[in-house]
């Protein structure tokens, strides 16, 4: 929570990332697609900690590494601090990728196990030309370790030395190493245990403050994200079905969807378990191979309606200042003019050519209910 | 006497030329039918051994269990291969959190729960494929004759894991141990995969042990929670109390450091400090003390025994030599 200005910093329009799926001999034959990210437009401020929410598979991290052209986009543009990336190669991308960094979930296999600490930090800033002589070199690796809380002993260490949350600090400290203006983490203390997971965040929130760095956090845990976002992007399906600042969020969330996640979510604490009200979702979220037609959530929307939900995809629309949703019929479930209704769950087809058979919508009674006091 | 009494469980590791490892360590606790207790604890802390050794599932070789579990009177670790098997099947059922290396990959999740009601009802293979059926729908499969002829592979994770559960139930058990069974899930199918759970509970009074680490599953879920630390039980308590007055450093510690989702944007977590890996051994006093903020001389020359809350009434049980006080209001009504 550095100063959040006005001026952004990274724009999205449009992106679609579609991987293709092969089959044949010699995989030569493209049968589909994975539509990992259908269309996302976002933007992030100088300074902002962005959160990106939702469930495995429906295109975080996709969307993560595309903003950083690690992924190749399939339409779409990003553009950084003005610069408009697409048309960018070689070393000028080289070159601006020092200022976009990315943190992973798992320290472990992103870090090269045969590489000493300081050779995993040195290698980034060898690369832009920031090993400027041995001395200042040193002293550099010094403030990283110290700003990370690591013992400056750990230089001559290697990565299986550490706990997992060293590590990830380890991974944070490559990132910076090359001074950054954006990190993108992905999933960063998903596979920590709970008590080092709260080390890392106020880690992260610190170096933010000390830095003055932008955030954009990819996790599918919604009190993290809550936690450690200025505003929240909430995915289903590869597109964004709501955008809102880290309090409206929870306070007002407006998309079914977000409904159904904010209610799911664990809170340690019975007495709010006890009175809680749970919108179960009926059945599995449909492949990313074969999305459900007009908005990507009907098959499983408990305020679903006959006519638009499944004909006409909603775009993301401002309903409030700074509060975007994308669904046809939000104002209408705010106001309490739809009611939610039971849903039964469908077979999800898993894959492109699973679809012969019947779609039959023949299930067990609804498990949409609410669980009120 | 309770359904599953568990005394003084211990499980001790020892592989050739290593040191032996204690990674459970003098558990005990209670379960009644219609009960859920939780065991929980960060990953290492022997939630998953001390399931596997009242399971009977653990090797034979390089594996010392001592202590007792004894099931409706019976001592179950003292009971021969093939006399647990029975017991698996029939009383004791189990769901894992990986789904897919516990179902058999090359038969149908029909045959799969078919042969296991076949088994143990002494019912044909047509009665049993109904039952199956009938099964699957209880635990929420879509379509559920389609499914029976389908393979583990075919389905999603959520859908493997109501398989299991359905596998567990085709023998009515009494008592299911279920070990992190949504850890691998999404949110919204853990929501679904819990409601069944807590269902199954209410129906059919089964006993439930429920292994996670997550203390949001616990306080929606277990009437009675186990917190575990290094092998040991730490804090024993109904989940009001526990969650209220969190007594013992490490479970109030956990509470601190969780993100709560209805947190007002903006308070600062405060972690605990260090990792297990500081731990020191349980005999050479508490094996939190390197990371206690409450620690005191004796931590580190005296091993806290497990002992009834001193100062908070109800029925709590504690291994600390220096308790967190209750702080406000709220926590001073409970106290005696
Ligand atoms: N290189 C690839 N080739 C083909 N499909 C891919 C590729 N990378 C990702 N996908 C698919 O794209 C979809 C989105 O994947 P992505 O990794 O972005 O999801 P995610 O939201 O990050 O999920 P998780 O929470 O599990 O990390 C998934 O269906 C995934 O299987
Ligand atoms: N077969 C084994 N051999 C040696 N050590 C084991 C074995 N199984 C588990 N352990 C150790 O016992 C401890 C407790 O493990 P476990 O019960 O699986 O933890 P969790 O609480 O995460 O379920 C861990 O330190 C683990 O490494
Ligand atoms: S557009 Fe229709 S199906 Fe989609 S979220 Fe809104 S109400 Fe539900
Ligand atoms: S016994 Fe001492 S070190 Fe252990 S938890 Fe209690 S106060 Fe902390
Ligand atoms: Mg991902
Ligand atoms: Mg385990």
């Amino acid at each position: 929570m550095t100063q959040v200005t006005t001026s952004t910093l990274v724009e999205v329009e449009g992106m679609k990332v579609h991987f293709p799926i092969k089959r044949g001999v010699v995989l030569d034959k493209t049968v589909g697609y994975v539509y990992a990210v259908d269309g996302v437009d976002l933007s992030i401020r100088q300074g902002e900690t962005y959160g990106l929410v939702g469930e495995s598979g429906c295109g975080k991290s996709t969307l993560g590494r595309a903003m950083l052209k690690l992924t190749e986009p399939t339409a779409g543009k990003v553009v950084f601090d003005g610069v408009d990336l697409s048309s960018m190669k070689g070393e000028p991308l080289r070159t601006m990728r020092r200022r976009m960094q990315m943190v992973f979930q798992d320290p472990m296999s992103s870090l090269d196990p045969r590489q000493s600490v300081e050779s995993l930090l040195v290698e980034g800033m060898r690369a832009h030309g920031l090993d400027k002589g041995k001395e200042s070199t040193g002293r550099r690796l010094r403030e990283l370790l110290s700003a990370v809380g690591l013992p400056s002993t750990s230089l001559r260490k290697y990565p299986h030395e550490f706990s997992g949350g060293q590590r990830q600090r380890i991974g944070i400290a490559r990132a910076l190493s090359v001074e950054p203006d954006l990190i993108v983490a992905d999933e960063p203390v998903s596979a920590l245990d709970v008590s080092v997971q709260a080390q890392v965040i106020n880690l992260l929130e610190d170096l933010q403050t000390e830095f003055g760095l932008t955030y954009l956090v990819i996790a599918h845990d919604l009190a993290v994200v809550r936690h450690i976002s200025d505003r929240v992007g909430v995915m289903y399906l590869g597109g964004l079905v709501e955008e809102a600042n880290s309090d409206q969020i929870y306070t007002e969330p407006l998309h079914p969807y977000t409904k159904a996640l904010m209610s799911a979510v664990p809170v340690p604490d019975p007495v709010v378990e006890d009175v809680r009200e749970r919108i179960l979702l009926a059945g599995d979220l449909p492949s990313p191979a074969n999305p459900p037609t007009g908005c990507r959530f009907h098959t499983r929307c408990p305020w679903r309606q006959e006519s638009r939900c499944d004909t006409e995809r909603p775009a993301l629309r401002e309903l409030a200042p700074g509060h975007k949703v994308a669904c046809h019929w939000a104002e209408d479930i705010r106001d309490g003019r739809i009611r939610a209704h039971e849903v039964k769950p469908q077979l999800t087809q898993d894959d492109w050519d699973t679809g012969a058979d019947d779609n039959s919508l023949a299930g067990p009674a609804s498990v949409t209910e609410t669980l009120g006091p | 006497m309770a359904l599953l009494e568990v005394r003084d469980l211990s499980v001790v590791f020892k592989r050739k030329g290593e040191e032996p490892f204690t990674a459970v360590d003098g558990v005990s606790f209670d379960v009644e039918p219609g009960q859920t207790v939780g065991l929980v604890g960060e990953s290492g802390c022997g939630k998953s051994v001390t399931s596997m050794a009242i399971m009977g599932l653990l090797a034979k070789r390089g594996v010392k269990v001592s202590g007792s579990a004894k099931f409706d009177g019976t001592e179950l670790l003292t009971l021969s291969d093939k006399q647990m098997r029975d017991r698996r099947g029939q009383e004791l059922g189990m769901v894992f959190q990986d789904p897919l290396s516990s179902l058999n990959p090359v038969i149908s999740i029909g045959l799969q729960v078919a042969e296991v009601i076949e088994r143990h009802r002494g019912l044909s293979r047509k009665e049993a494929s109904v039952q199956a059926a009938e099964l699957l729908d209880k635990v929420g499969i879509p379509d559920p004759k389609r499914r029976l002829s389908e393979y583990p592979h075919q389905l999603s994770g959520g859908m493997r894991q109501r398989a299991l559960i359905a596998i567990a139930l085709a023998c009515r058990p009494r008592l299911l141990i279920a070990d992190e069974p949504t850890t691998a899930l999404d949110v919204t199918i853990q929501a679904q995969i819990l409601a069944l759970l807590a269902e199954l509970v209410k129906e059919t009074d089964t006993a439930l042990i429920m292994i996670t680490h997550d203390l949001g599953v616990v306080a929606g879920l277990c009437d009675e929670v186990n917190v575990l630390y290094g092998g040991r039980v730490v804090e024993r308590a109904g989940r009001h109390d526990l969650f209220r007055v969190p007594r013992h450093p490490y479970t109030h510690g956990l509470l601190a450091s969780i993100p709560r989702l209805d947190a007002p944007r903006g308070e600062r977590l405060s972690p605990i400090r260090g990792s297990v890996a500081d731990n020191i051994p349980w005999t050479q006093g508490c094996a939190f003390a390197p990371r206690c903020p409450n620690a005191i001389d004796t931590c580190v020359e005296v091993t806290p025994a497990m002992e009834p809350d001193p100062v908070v009434a109800g029925e709590r049980l504690l291994r600390c030599h220096n308790p967190v006080e209750p702080a406000d209001r709220v926590e001073q009504e409970i106290l005696t």
